[in-house]
C-alpha cells in the first residue's frame, strides 16, 4: 500500500480501498478454485464407466477343471471350476507356512442359503507383483501348485490363488462378489 | 545479446511501414542475422538448431498422422495399420514421426550432456537452463502419451506401469491414479485424454522454447571456454552466415542419419510387441519402455530397499523423479567458477564418469535386473522333499539325472518332493544399478558441490580470442 493517502486532487479512502483489494483478491481466487474443480473432475471416471464396474456371470459355463476370465472395467478375473483334487490339495496344506497365510474356506463366498460351494473359486487376474496377468490350464501353465503361474517374474499360485513362490508378496485377492443363485455369481470392482 | 544495437535498416517502403508497426523483421534480424554469436563454437553447439528441426518436424508429421488416426480401443490399433498400408505416403510419414521421436530425444540428449560439459547452466544462464529442463520434461511426457496411441501391448502395458507408480503416493495414490486413467483400468477414456494432451504438448514445447531462445539471446551463448564475451568485435562474428552455416551443415549430417533410420531400419529402435494389439488378459512376458527412458526405469528398479518408513516402490519412484529434479538444482550445487570442464582436469574425469554411469544405467534398465553380470560359481538344483515317515529336508545336485532320480525314489516311497534351482551368487543388474544410481546422484549432490571448492583450474584463458589466438595476444579489454 503507498504511503501518500491524498494528492492535491482527491482524497483517498484507505479503508474503502483495502477492502476493494481484499474483495477483488479473494472473488478471483475464489473463482479459479470454481473454474477449476470442474476441469479438474472430468478427468475422474465418468457415470457410464462407473455404472459398467459390475458383471454377473454363470458359472454353470466353467468346464471342470478349467477356468473362464472376464474383464470389468478393464480389470481381468478368474473364475475357476476346481476339481476334487484340487480343492483337496487347497484345504490340505499347512497354511502356516505360506507368504500370506489364509486357509482355502477364508476365500470362498457363501450361497445365498449360507453353505460354500468350494468348487468355484473367484479370484482377482492381477499377479500382485506387478500387474501382469497369470497363465493357467488354459495355457497349459499351472505352476508348481497347480494354480497359476505369472510368467513375467515367476511367482506361482496354488488352487486356491494363494501365492506359494516367487516375488508376489500377496494371495491374488478375492474381488468384491456375491451369489446372486446358485449358479450366478455378481463380481464388482 | 542484450546492449547490441540492432543494426537493421528497412529499406523499402512496406518494410518501414511495418516496422513502425510490428517490429517484427528486425526481431528477426537481431536474433538470427545480425546476432554476435562467440566465435569458437564447436559442433557439440549445432544440436539447439537440430532440436527446432526436431521439434518442427514432429508437429508436421504428427498434425498428418492425426488426420488418419483414430483414439478409440476399437480402432486405434487398426488406423495406425491402415496409415502403414493404405494411406498414401502412410508408412512414410509414421516411420518419420516414430523415428523422429527417437532422434528429437538423442539430440536432447547431446545437448544436455554438452551443457553439462561447458558449464552453460551456470551464471548468467540459470534460467536458461531452467526452461530446457521443462522443455525436457515436456518432452518426456510427450513421448510417453504418444507412445500409448498405436494401442499395442507395449503401450497398454507400458502405461500401465508408468500409471501404476503414483499408486505408490501415499494417501492420494490411488485417487491420482484412477482420475489419471478415468476409470478403474487403462481403457478408451484413457486413449482418447492421451490423445488430446499428446496433440497439446508439443505446442507447449514451442512456447518455452521461444523462452529458451529468448533467454539465451540475453546473455549470449556460452561457448567451449566458458569465458563471456568481453571484445565483440574480437570475441564474436554474426550469427549469418557464420553459424547458420554451421548449424545447416550438422542438420543436413543430422538428417542423413535420421534417414537411414526411417529407410533402413524404422523399428529397430521400437518393440515388435507393440504390433500386438493390447490386450488386458495378457501381458508380454518383458515389458521395457522406450530406449530414451531405461536409465530412469533403471533407477526407479534399483531400489529395491526400504529406509526407514518408505517403502521400497514409493522410494524408488522418488529417486527416478529426483533424477530430474536434481537437474533443475544443479546451477546452485556446482560451486565452480570455472564454467568449461575443459579447464577443470578432475571434474572431467568425473564428467566422463557421469556419461559411463548413464551409459550403463540404459543397459541395466533393458535387461532383466536379476540376471547376472559376473557369476560366481554354478547354479545348483534342489530337491526339496517331505519323505515317508514325514520328514522334510532337501539335498543339492549338480546334474539334472541325479537329481530327478532322487526326485522320483522319493515319491515313489510315498513321499513328496519337488525339484527346484538353487542360483548361484553373482554380481547381477541389479547390483550394476544401484551403484550406478548412487554415482549419478553422488555427482549431482557431492562431487560438483565440493570439488568447485578444491579444484585447481588449468590453462584457462584470458578471453575467447585469446584461446584462439594464444594468451601472449594483445589484450583487447582489460582481463577481469
Amino acid at each position: 500500500m503507498s504511503d501518500s493517502t491524498t494528492t492535491a486532487t482527491e482524497n483517498v479512502d484507505e479503508e474503502r480501498r483495502d477492502f476493494i483489494h481484499v474483495a477483488a483478491i479473494a472473488a478471483t481466487v475464489g473463482g479459479a478454485g470454481m473454474v477449476a474443480y470442474p476441469f479438474i473432475d472430468q478427468m475422474n471416471a465418468a457415470g457410464d464407466t462407473k455404472a459398467a464396474s459390475s458383471l454377473e456371470v454363470d458359472v454353470t459355463k466353467v468346464p471342470l477343471g478349467g477356468e473362464i476370465r472376464v474383464l470389468i472395467g478393464g480389470k481381468p478375473f478368474f473364475l475357476r471350476h476346481r476339481t476334487p483334487e484340487e480343492i483337496a490339495a487347497a484345504v490340505n496344506t499347512d497354511v502356516a507356512k505360506m507368504p500370506d497365510p489364509e486357509t482355502d474356506e477364508a476365500r470362498l463366498m457363501p450361497l445365498p442359503d449360507g453353505t460354500y460351494n468350494p468348487a468355484i473359486l473367484v479370484t482377482s487376474g492381477a499377479c500382485t507383483h506387478l500387474g501382469c496377468v497369470p497363465v493357467g490350464p488354459a495355457q497349459g501353465n499351472v505352476g508348481d501348485y497347480g494354480g497359476w503361474y505369472c510368467p513375467c517374474h515367476g511367482s506361482h499360485y496354488d488352487t486356491s490363488g494363494r501365492i506359494r513362490k516367487g516375488p508376489a508378496p500377496t494371495n491374488l485377492p478375492i474381488p468384491q462378489y456375491e451369489w446372486v443363485s446358485n449358479s450366478v455369481v455378481k463380481i464388482s470392482l | 545479446m542484450s546492449g547490441h544495437e540492432s543494426t537493421y535498416e528497412p529499406k523499402l517502403g512496406i518494410t518501414k511501414w511495418l516496422d513502425s508497426r510490428l517490429p517484427i523483421v528486425r526481431l528477426a534480424h537481431d536474433s538470427f542475422v545480425d546476432f554476435p554469436t562467440p566465435k569458437n563454437l564447436n559442433y557439440w553447439y549445432t544440436f539447439g538448431g537440430i532440436l527446432a528441426v526436431c521439434l518442427a518436424i514432429q508437429i508436421i508429421t504428427g498434425v498428418v498422422l492425426a488426420m488418419h488416426y483414430t483414439a478409440t480401443v476399437d480402432e486405434a490399433f487398426g488406423s495406425v495399420e491402415r496409415i502403414m498400408r493404405d494411406v498414401p505416403f502412410g508408412w512414410l510419414i509414421r516411420n518419420i514421426h516414430m523415428v523422429g521421436a527417437s532422434m528429437f530425444i538423442l539430440a536432447v540428449y547431446v545437448h544436455m550432456f554438452r551443457g553439462l560439459y561447458y558449464g552453460s547452466y551456470k551464471a548468467p544462464r540459470e534460467v536458461l537452463w531452467l526452461l530446457g529442463c521443462v522443455i525436457f520434461l515436456l518432452m518426456m511426457a510427450t513421448a510417453f502419451l504418444g507412445y500409448m496411441l498405436p494401442w499395442g501391448q507395449m503401450s497398454l502395458h507400458g502405461a500401465n506401469v508408468i500409471i501404476n507408480l503414483f499408486g505408490a503416493i501415499p494417501l492420494v495414490g490411488e485417487s491420482i491414479q484412477s482420475w489419471l486413467m478415468g476409470g478403474p483400468s487403462v481403457g478408451n477414456q484413457t486413449l482418447q485424454r492421451f490423445f488430446s494432451l499428446h496433440y497439446l504438448l508439443p505446442f507447449m514445447i514451442a512456447g518455452v522454447v521461444i523462452l529458451h531462445i529468448w533467454a539465451l539471446h540475453v546473455p549470449g551463448n556460452n561457448n567451449p571456454t566458458g569465458k563471456e564475451v568481453q571484445d565483440v568485435e574480437k570475441d564474436t562474428v554474426p550469427f549469418h552466415p557464420y553459424y547458420t552455416v554451421k548449424d545447416g551443415f550438422a542438420i543436413v549430417v543430422f538428417l542423413i542419419i535420421f534417414a537411414a533410420f526411417v529407410f533402413y531400419a524404422p523399428n529397430v529402435l521400437g518393440h515388435a510387441d507393440n504390433y500386438v494389439e493390447a490386450n488386458p488378459l495378457v501381458t508380454p512376458a518383458h515389458i521395457v519402455p522406450e530406449w530414451y527412458l531405461l536409465p530412469f526405469y533403471a533407477i526407479l528398479r534399483a531400489i529395491t530397499f526400504n529406509i526407514g518408513p518408505i517403502e521400497a516402490k514409493l522410494l524408488g519412484v522418488i529417486f527416478m523423479f529426483g533424477s530430474i529434479a536434481v537437474l533443475f538444482l544443479l546451477p546452485w550445487l556446482d560451486t565452480s567458477k570455472v564454467k568449461s570442464m575443459r579447464y577443470r582436469p578432475v571434474a572431467k574425469q568425473f564428467f566422463l564418469g557421469f556419461v559411463v554411469a548413464c551409459l550403463l544405467l540404459s543397459w541395466c534398465g533393458a535387461e532383466n535386473p536379476d540376471n547376472p553380470i559376473i557369476k560366481m560359481g554354478d547354479d545348483k538344483l534342489v530337491v526339496t522333499y517331505t519323505d515317508a515317515a514325514g520328514l522334510e529336508g532337501s539335498r543339492v545336485f549338480e546334474e539334472y539325472a541325479p537329481a530327478s532320480q532322487f526326485r522320483d525314489e522319493t515319491a515313489a516311497a510315498g513321499g513328496t518332493a519337488s525339484l527346484g534351482i538353487q542360483v548361484a551368487p553373482a554380481f547381477r543388474f541389479l547390483h550394476l544399478s544401484q551403484l550406478m544410481t548412487l554415482y549419478y546422484f553422488a555427482y549431482f549432490l557431492i562431487i560438483l558441490p565440493f570439488l568447485g571448492l578444491r579444484e585447481r583450474p588449468k590453462g584457462e584463458p584470458d578471453s575467447i580470442h585469446h584461446s584462439i589466438l594464444g594468451n601472449d595476444a594483445p589484450a583487447a579489454a582489460p582481463a577481469e
